[in-house]
């Protein structure tokens, strides 16, 4: 049983008070980005009109407040992924200025000549090219640890990629594209045991399922909170405190330092070492009023509600001759990702369809190019859930699917 | 949106039919063009005749829309001149901008004008310009 009425959630969202193409609008693109509930939308708006100064940088109430209240988005922060204090918690754009931070600062100061990184063959674009540019600039090596046909990875293969000469490992929590969570868990451990630190991309898995980073015992874990009911344009970055202090700056200029001189500067402690210039107060506020809401729904909650509106999907979906699924048959290896295609349409004319329908899919590549190459598919059609779609929004993606075909002249 | 307007029967005929889509022996110029965004990837193949186009085809994968334009724009420019095939694609491409409307003029496209109402669906324009830009790419 669940503790949370999708249907009555759903209302806390004012996206969905409003028609697409004269039907209700079914939002299945939430691995792109998520839409924001009242309670974010209003805190935003609060903080607006009473507390908006330039935190760290003046002794008036206006500075003092925003102060404060970027310090309590940051102690949110640090609860929900349950860090041991906020000097681990930096905020960013968003995953992708995580993850370049972490390779121009860690990579490009500790990876050296034939050290190998690994990453997998699924990895986003974003956890793919920071790393060969370090691989370039410091005549390293990229490996890939590949998937098999369910989209898992193999432990011979996490065995054979993670060696001694491995300095990093980078690896998505759960794909972007497949919708598997990896075994993180085991990549850490065998990582740890050959004395490499691990990077932990968890744009698609903080939204949906509980993260602790310290039972995890990842060295790095980033995230976005525009695919977490959050703003676009805050992100973060966790780092244990011991590697995050012994790493150069990435960006330099005010409110990073600690004294200037004509040649010369010092740092400010962490955090404020890696936040440089004025950061994005307002959506570190709408990140906080999101991981209230998250958590007043309960992460546990939501993933298990994922699980069923995935299964229930996946039931309906394999009914279908024409309909093809990628990624684990097995839920408990899966989030609440389908990347899918159907035999004779490409998945654009699928996307296209389906919004005549009033449902929101993606297609494309998803921005992991080396994945769909590997997979021998030019492209994938993806429906991704989240906590307030309900199972009427998966009817009505259903019915869609069974028309595609039809409007490109198959008969179905 | 109607759907109806996009994926009409002759867009349906060309995208299933792939009477163009198949290798040249020996073509003078192959030029790939790809949307990286959504996956649509041809490969456009012409035979030259001095300044005669005097085959073309097309090979590679993609939506509905792109194969169909592809196709469509294949049988219009066999037979014709380099730059006629060049003020083709400026007519096309004007179509599709909306700055060209008058339908006499348009007449010259062929069955390709039944792409006039992909300006409607900004997400789908460039799947209908890719074959016409690639052969721009192509001759000039
Ligand atoms: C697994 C994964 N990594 C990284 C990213 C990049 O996130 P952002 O664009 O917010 O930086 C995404 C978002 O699409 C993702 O799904
Ligand atoms: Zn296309």
């Amino acid at each position: 049983m669940l503790n949370f009425d999708p249907e009555k959630l759903k209302k806390d969202f004012p996206i969905f008070n409003q028609e697409i193409n004269g039907r209700p609008l079914i939002y299945l693109d939430n691995g792109a980005t998520t839409q924001k509930p009242n309670q974010v939308i209003n805190e935003i708006r609060r903080y607006n009109e009473t507390s908006h100064g330039n935190p760290h940088r003046g002794a008036h109430q206006l500075s003092i407040r925003a102060t404060e209240e970027y310090d309590n988005a940051k102690e949110k922060v640090k609860s929900f992924i349950n860090a041991k204090s906020i000097e681990e918690i930096i905020f960013t754009r968003n995953t992708t200025e995580s993850l370049n931070l972490i390779a121009y600062s860690y990579g490009m100061e500790f990876i050296k000549e034939n050290d190998e990184i690994v990453i997998a063959i699924s990895e986003h674009h974003s956890n793919i090219i920071p790393w060969q540019k370090v691989a370039k600039d410091k005549n390293a090596i990229l490996k890939y640890m590949y998937l098999d046909e369910e989209g898992r990875i193999p432990i011979d293969e996490i065995e054979s990629k993670i060696t001694s000469k491995t300095k990093l490992v980078s690896i998505a929590h759960m794909s972007n594209v497949l919708g598997t969570i990896h075994p993180i868990r085991e990549i850490i451990e065998r990582a740890h045991e050959l004395g490499a630190v691990v990077v932990v991309d968890g744009a698609q898995s903080t939204p949906h399922i509980k993260v602790d980073v310290q039972d995890l015992n990842a060295d790095f874990y980033v995230f976005s909170g525009h695919k977490m009911l959050a703003p676009m344009g805050i992100g973060v970055l966790y780092g244990k405190k011991e590697l995050l202090e012994n790493m150069p700056p990435f960006l330099t200029g005010g409110d990073m330092i600690e004294y200037v001189y004509e040649q010369d500067a010092t740092f400010a402690p962490l955090p404020f070492k890696f936040e440089a210039g004025t950061q994005n107060v307002e959506g570190a506020i709408g990140l906080g009023a999101a991981i209230d809401y998250l958590q007043s729904v309960g992460l546990n909650e939501i993933e298990k509600y994922e699980k069923f509106l995935v299964e229930y999907a996946l039931n309906k979906i394999l009914d279908i001759p024409y309909v093809n699924i990628q990624g684990p048959k097995d839920l408990s290896m899966r989030g609440g990702i389908i990347s899918f295609t159907i035999d004779d349409v490409h998945p654009h004319d699928i996307s296209t369809i389906l919004d005549s329908y009033g449902v929101a899919v993606r297609a494309g590549h998803h921005c992991a190019q080396p994945l769909m190459r590997y997979l021998e598919l030019p492209a994938t059609a993806r429906a991704s859930f989240y906590l307030y779609n309900t199972k009427e929004d998966i009817d009505q993606f259903i019915e869609g699917i069974k028309n595609v075909r039809k409007w490109l002249g198959y008969g179905s | 949106m109607d759907l109806n307007s996009i994926y009409t029967q002759l867009i349906m005929e060309h995208n299933k039919s792939g009477h163009n889509k198949r290798a040249l022996c020996n073509p003078d110029v192959c030029e790939r063009g790809h949307n990286p965004s959504c996956g649509d990837d041809i490969t456009l193949e012409l035979k030259l005749n001095g300044n005669i186009i005097e085959d073309a085809s097309f090979e590679g994968v993609g939506c509905a829309i792109s194969q169909a334009s592809t196709s469509m724009m294949i049988d219009l420019i066999k037979g014709k001149t380099v730059d006629e095939a060049l003020e083709m694609v400026e007519k096309f491409l004007g179509m599709i901008k909306k700055e060209i409307t008058d339908e006499k003029e348009l007449e010259k496209l062929g069955d390709s004008i039944v792409l006039q109402n992909i300006s409607n669906m900004p997400a789908r324009v460039k799947c209908a310009v890719l074959s016409w830009h690639t052969l721009k790419e192509a001759v000039s």
